[in-house]
């Protein structure tokens, strides 16, 4: 692990103890970007914006005026996520020109808290994958080991974080795209509840299941991003309008006599015997500090990833035909206006989002829409009722974060087979409920394996309040 | 063989809230280009729609209005299709749970009265505006796009197949234009495009029970390019299937000047517009309380306000004409508040005040006239201040130059002469200096009264009230 892989409280003190100041910390992660610009963790960096605003910290540091705990802390940002006068490409040659008018919630948050924003990050085309490898501007490489994938679709959220080019970073989860990066780079990566965080200014993959959520170092350090990203936002009518606490507040307490479930379908044939092994020792050691944990089961879950993929790219396939050409982003010109469309969007969208497109396209048609995009809202309900079955004896789930560690770059291209890889992450998001994913021992080849707790709607508190306790049980 | 047409009617109403539908830009109409608009109703990448309140509780009111059961449960749902005017690629609208069902609007034509079933009424926003460099997108080099109408307010209000004949059609769009501007949720102007309509229509056998095959009709831009061109189409379809030919089903285009419509496009394949529920909007969950509270508010409708015209004595042709028009109506009551003469003031409110606003185009808000106005001039009229010829004029002054119908009497002194005293001794004078017509008069020739009459009306420049100097006249002479 790289000496700046410091975390966000750590740096916070040495920033309010004056051992460093924001310019200094920021130089230093510029030049980290620099020097491992062949991770290729960023799309555009955000230099001199990032500068002006850790001068003004330094500013107000020395005018010996408190400053917040996100204050001056570089960081970085998805690249699906709108930023005011910076590029914003979703990692799509459909956008490659594109720059927002206006800031997401989130950035405007991050603002007001004083956050550096060091760059956009990069990701899976339109947060199409889980590997990073359907980027416009090419894979991004896992820092751990650089033959790898990252993950996706933050995967240059998460190599960012991991390569110390970046102290957290903000990602976007649809159907695990911030915690299986998280897993595959040995980071902490939350997917708050579904309302928790407001999606206004994320650019919409799937709008029922998207949420923005942080890639950062350790358990409190989610705590510490969420209590500035968490909170009612009057512009997305499906935020949640629930009270502001701080997220931070359980960690370090006791777990005696929490009920963990152990669902037995998230520990199937396709796992690996590592992260099986891992399970294991995980749970005998939360058995030791007084957690009941015991097997459980979600019987629904089978039907998760054909729900998911029918789900989600059946909006996709509505948010994505607004790049048109007409009005932004790329536009090919052509002899009439249907020729215009066409070739726009055929020079603009990769293989793998045109596919989900297609996917979608299909299942929303005349004929088979009952067949397929209603029975999967169906199998939607089942998923939520069997997490609901399972909390009234469980307080939270544990269960892998992904069925294997990080698959080589290149490796991964059969379509169906990289879908059913997903089946640890889709559930949460089907079913609306915060989940985090963390680093817990390695596999035989030094990859860091992830571990996933699923929780009750609107309680990451006592997720982090778990998480902490097993990030205690270290690494070995 | 007879022919019996079967009609119903698809109609967009723009409501009128100061902001659209899904952003806070505002729904001014004629604002330059580009100028009504901001990220979310632009659909730039990111941005998310949030429901205006008002737009629900106004299409609740048109529901409510039109007799509709409203969906304590409903949702949006997104239709999908491509278009430039489109700025989402997607129309925010409600697919398969409207916001109200199963209403219906009473006509009366011909003196029979007819229910026309509404099937329902759903929330929308509108498209934004293009303007081609050539005649459509597709024969132009370029088009430029106005997205100030994007995210406008809309109500589509769909009837049942209920209308029969061209007539029925007419009375059916009157009256539920009539309910949406007394309900105030819109404007509802055809010529403005706030009222919208599109007319289905297909042809079957007297007698026949099943629907032929129907043809819709579109850029319908008056109540008279509605009935002409159903009247042309019924004409169409039955030389059609006369002729032993089928109607296809498509879409046509009225061309008002050359009085007949043109085919636009074929609807033999069905539409594709692949809805589904819209995720960034939560289902509208309403209360009865609430819906009995935008209950309330509704003002009396058309149909009930003519029915109390009626009942005050305004003939059934004349009250309708007056409660169509909400205007007209609110003139009605205020003047009638002033004046307890309900047929006096609807002689004049159907007649001269209707053919001055048909003259000058004006609305009555427009042209300045008011009810206190006209019963200022009628009661002039009553207590023989003025004769009701020398009224019309007054009129035609106090509406043309926007005055007080008081203020010109006085201005021109057109006040008719009532005072005995002062018309005495002109009486006298004349009967003095024409003792032939005096002695004409008692010999009983009663025509020699009209020229005393005429006499007295020259020299008062015909403002004497003709009924006093009859009167006086006689008087006089009796005493001679």
């Amino acid at each position: 692990m790289s000496e700046q892989r410091a975390t966000i409280h750590a740096l916070h003190e040495q920033l309010v103890n004056k051992e460093c100041t924001s310019r200094s910390l920021t130089e230093a992660y510029l030049q980290a970007m620099e020097k491992g610009k062949d991770i290729n963790a960023y799309i555009t960096v955000n230099r001199e914006a990032a500068l002006a605003a850790a001068d003004a910290v330094d500013e107000k540091i020395a005018r010996g005026e408190a400053i917040g705990t996100l204050e001056g802390i570089p960081m970085a940002v998805k690249d699906n996520i709108c930023t005011e006068g910076l590029r914003t490409t979703c990692a799509s040659k459909m956008l490659d020109n594109f720059i927002p008018q206006y800031n997401a919630d989130v950035v405007e948050k991050l603002h007001a808290a004083g956050a550096v924003i060091l760059g956009k990050t990069n990701m899976d085309e339109f947060a199409m994958g889980s590997t990073t490898e359907t980027s416009y501007y090419g894979p991004t490489k896992n820092p751990v080991d650089e033959t790898c994938v990252p993950g996706g679709s933050s995967g240059g959220s998460a190599a960012a974080v991991a390569a110390g080019q970046a102290v957290y970073a903000l990602g976007s989860d649809t159907g695990g795209s911030i915690r299986q990066p998280a897993a595959f780079c040995g980071l902490v990566g939350l997917k708050p509840t579904y309302g928790r965080v407001s999606r206004y200014g994320l650019i919409a993959f799937a709008s029922s299941l998207d949420q923005i959520g942080p890639l950062v170092n350790d358990v409190r350090d989610a705590g510490i991003v969420m209590n500035v990203l968490a909170g009612y936002d009057h512009r997305d009518s499906t935020s949640a309008n629930v009270e502001s606490e701080d997220f931070t507040r359980k960690i370090g307490t006791s777990i005696e006599g929490v009920k963990i479930g152990l669902p037995k379908e998230y520990l199937g044939e396709g796992v690996s015997p590592a992260i099986k092994a891992r399970l294991e020792a995980v749970s005998e050691a939360l058995r030791a500090k007084g957690a009941i944990v015991e097997e459980c089961s979600l019987p629904t879950t089978n039907y998760a990833i054909p729900a998911y993929y029918l789900i989600a790219p059946a909006e996709a396939s509505s948010n994505l035909a607004r790049y048109d050409g007409v009005r932004y982003g790329l536009r090919v010109q052509a002899d009439d206006m249907i020729s215009m469309f066409k070739e726009t969007r055929k020079e603009g969208f990769g293989d793998e989002v045109k596919r989900r497109i297609m996917l979608g396209t299909y299942a929303l048609s005349a004929g088979y829409y009952d067949a397929y995009y209603l029975k999967a809202l169906k199998v939607r309900h089942l998923i939520k009722d069997d997490f609901e079955k399972a909390f009234a004896t469980y307080d939270c789930l544990l269960t892998p974060a992904s069925v294997s560690t990080a698959p080589k770059i290149g490796a991964t291209y059969d379509a169906v087979a990289t879908y059913k890889q997903d089946i640890c992450t889709v559930t949460s998001n089907l079913a609306g409920l915060p989940a985090i994913s963390l680093p817990s021992g390695k596999d035989e080849n030094g990859l860091p394996i992830g571990v996933q707790l699923i929780g009750k709607a609107f309680d990451e508190a006592f997720l982090l309040q778990v998480a902490a306790q097993i990030e205690e049980i270290g690494m070995a | 063989m007879r022919y019996e047409p079967v009609i119903g009617l698809e109609v967009h109403v723009e409501l009128k809230t100061n902001t659209k539908i899904f952003c806070n830009c505002s729904t001014a109409f004629g604002g330059a280009p580009n100028t009504h608009v901001c990220p979310v109703c632009l659909g730039l990448p990111g941005t998310l729609p949030v429901l205006n309140k008002k737009v629900l509780e106004y299409a609740v009111k048109a529901g409510l209005a039109t007799h509709c059961e409203i969906a304590k449960f409903s949702k949006f749902d997104r239709k999908n299709y491509f278009y430039p005017d489109l700025t989402k690629a997607y129309q925010i609208s409600q697919f398969d749970l409207p916001i109200a069902e199963r209403g219906y609007v009473e006509i009366t034509v011909d003196g029979e009265d007819k229910k026309i079933g509404l099937t329902r009424i759903h929330m929308e926003e509108d498209a934004g505006k293009l303007v081609h460099q050539g005649a459509t997108i597709t024969t132009s080099n370029s088009s430029l796009a106005d997205y100030n109408r994007a995210g406008v307010p809309l109500i589509e209000i769909v009837s049942e197949p209920d209308m029969r004949s061209a007539a029925d059609a007419r009375a059916y769009l009157e009256e539920l234009r009539a309910i949406i501007v007394y309900t105030g949720v819109s404007d509802a102007k055809m010529e403005e495009g706030s009222l919208r309509c599109d007319v289905n229509i297909s042809l079957r056998p007297v007698g026949e029970e099943k629907f032929g095959t129907r043809a819709e009709i579109k850029n319908l831009n008056s109540f008279r390019a509605v009935e002409r061109a159903i009247e042309y189409e019924i004409e169409r379809q039955t030389d059609l299937l006369e002729d032993g030919e089928k109607v296809k089903l498509e879409t046509r285009t009225w061309d008002d000047a050359q009085g007949r419509t043109f085919s636009l496009r074929s609807k033999e394949e069905a539409d594709e517009y692949r809805y589904f529920p819209e995720p960034d909007l939560p289902p509208i969950v309403l209360t009865d309380e609430w819906i009995q509270g935008v209950g309330d508010a509704l003002p009396e409708m058309p149909r009930a306000r003519r029915a109390r015209l009626v009942a005050d004595g305004v003939g059934a042709k004349e009250a309708t004409i007056i409660t169509s028009d909400l205007a007209l109506a609110d003139f009605y009551d205020e003047a009638r508040a002033q004046l307890d003469d309900p047929k006096t003031i609807v002689n004049w409110l159907v007649g001269d005040v209707l053919a001055k606003l048909n003259a000058s185009g004006k609305s009555l808000a427009e042209s300045g006239f008011t009810a206190k106005k006209l019963t200022d001039l009628l009661k002039r009229i009553a207590s023989g201040d003025i004769s009701n010829k020398i009224a019309k004029d007054v009129f035609m002054e106090a509406f043309d130059e926007n005055k007080d119908p008081v203020a010109v009497i006085k201005e021109k002194g057109l006040q008719q002469i009532s005072d005995t005293s002062a018309l005495e001794p002109m009486i006298q004078e004349i009967i003095d200096n024409n003792p032939k017509s005096v002695a004409d008069y008692k010999a009983g020739k009663k025509k020699a009264l009209g020229f005393f009459v005429g006499q007295v009306m020259k020299q008062t420049k015909g403002q004497a009230n003709p009924g006093v100097v009859n009167k006086m006249i006689v008087e006089l002479l009796d005493k001679q």
